[in-house]
């Protein structure tokens, strides 16, 4: 399977075997990890808008191979603050560094960055669109806790209508025959574009608004956050933000192999109690970050 | 009236779309520019069809059609038929067919695509032809027909 020069942009590009492939590959790197895998090479990280925990772990897993960085993480320093379109930042990066790996709040820049560039393109999140990497992150912790990816019981809840991490993830749990139970309110349901491409692909969901009418059926639940900032009224914010919080009441309700998982940043969705429980791997999950996003690195430099 | 047809004038030279779905026979005449054409025009809607029920023909003399708007057409009115005219005889005729892929014809309804933030060409994925349902190469929306508004 050859993934050198292959953009990595949206799940949807990938097969069923091309996931598998990069959650074993991930595996490897992470228990036997070579510091100068990359030795030499540059990544060029452009964040048009702010990210911490996406930047900051590319940064490391590149650095933890050998390689150098080099980028922005604040567009209102660059020239295209100038006016410079897309098109030329990228044209730029490319003769700069051997990948580029790109955040915006625009859908379909980084789709749009890959065919200006000549060097591969890895997406760390366009707007409501795509976020392949947390999907493949995401993907790798559920493998490593629950030993398999195939017919498992998961729970999505809280901002189902824009959650990029909570699309991609359910159209990537569709080739392992997950059944799908989305939590929200009414207003934050799953859109429905992504409910009919599930139905066409024969696979089971349910949507609930009450947590533990479903809780008990569950091996995973990815919990998410309310975006603030994807609400162009703070008023309607305000009614859904701390609809669901997850507290200790939450272990009378489940299963005993139930694990959590969360995308993070959190705001006051999981309760501090909780953390300490076998159930919590959101911190773990983040680190998992670091030997996913060295394998996605290494494999599209050819390393 | 009785047993009487109104009838519609033949042209000599040019393109007879037929088979339109009579709600979008307008949309066609947008989409072909003919308010503005100084040829002969003949536009008829709601005409009796065994197929469609109801459908809408247009007749444009002296005009043949390139394989943009053949394409155009076919995302509109996918049942649509196309004849050419010569001499006043059917030269040619044809189905229009929704091409797999469409090139900068359908504008992307997601505002915040970033086709409309920075004014590049569309690239759409034809996912089903009739009801049209496409999605954007690059913010991956899914569109349908109601949704589509040419470039």
């Amino acid at each position: 399977m050859d993934f050198k020069n292959r953009d990595i942009i949206s799940i949807r590009d990938f097969s069923k075997d091309e996931i598998l492939h990069i959650l074993e590959t991930s595996k490897k790197i992470e228990s036997k990890p070579d510091p100068e895998l990359l030795k030499n090479k540059i990544m060029a990280s452009l964040f048009f808008e702010p990210s911490t925990r996406t930047r900051m772990s590319f940064e490391s897993a590149m650095r933890r191979l050998g390689g150098n960085v080099i980028g922005f993480d604040d567009p209102n320093t660059t020239s295209l603050k100038k006016g410079e379109t897309l098109w030329d930042t990228i044209k730029m990066a490319e003769s700069y560094s051997d990948v580029i790996v790109i955040r915006s709040p625009i859908e379909g820049a980084s789709r749009l960055a890959a065919e200006a560039a000549k060097v591969p393109v890895i997406n760390a999140g366009d707007g409501a669109n795509q976020h392949p990497t947390q999907t493949l992150l995401d993907l790798y912790t559920i493998l490593k806790e629950k030993k398999t990816l195939e017919n498992l019981n998961v729970g999505f809840l809280g901002d189902l209508k824009y959650g990029r991490a909570v699309h991609s993830l359910a159209i990537a749990l569709s080739h392992f025959n997950a059944r799908m139970f989305f939590i929200s309110p009414k207003a934050l349901k799953m859109p429905d574009s992504y409910l009919e491409e599930l139905e066409q692909k024969g696979i089971w969901y349910r949507e609930e608004e009450d947590l533990f009418k479903v809780s008990r059926e569950l091996d995973i639940l990815y919990a998410t956050r309310i975006q603030k900032e994807r609400f162009p009224d703070p008023l309607e914010y305000k009614k859904y933000a701390g609809v669901y919080r997850l507290d200790r009441k939450l272990l009378d309700h489940i299963k005993p192999g139930l694990r959590i998982l969360h995308p993070l940043p959190r705001v006051d969705e999981i309760h501090p109690e909780l953390d300490d429980t076998k159930h919590a791997v959101y911190f773990e999950q983040a680190k998992n970050g670091i030997p996913v996003r060295q394998t996605i690195l290494a494999l599209v430099l050819g390393g | 009236m009785k047993g009487k047809t109104f009838k519609i004038s033949a042209i000599k030279e040019g393109t007879v779309i037929d088979h339109i779905s009579a709600d979008h026979t307008f949309k066609v005449v947008d989409i072909l520019n003919l308010k503005g054409f100084d040829n002969v025009v003949t536009v008829g809607m709601n005409l009796e069809s065994k197929k469609l029920g109801k459908k809408g023909l247009i007749k444009i003399g002296g005009r043949h059609l390139t394989k943009e708007e053949v394409d155009m057409i076919a995302i509109i009115a996918p049942k649509a038929k196309i004849n050419i005219i010569k001499d006043y005889n059917v030269k040619d005729k044809f189905r229009v067919k929704i091409p797999n892929v469409i090139h900068n014809i359908i504008k992307c309804a997601n505002t915040n695509c970033v086709t409309n933030v920075y004014k590049v060409p569309t690239k759409f994925h034809v996912l089903k032809g009739d009801p049209l349902k496409i999605r954007c190469h690059y913010c991956e929306r899914l569109m349908d027909i109601e949704e589509v508004e040419m470039v």
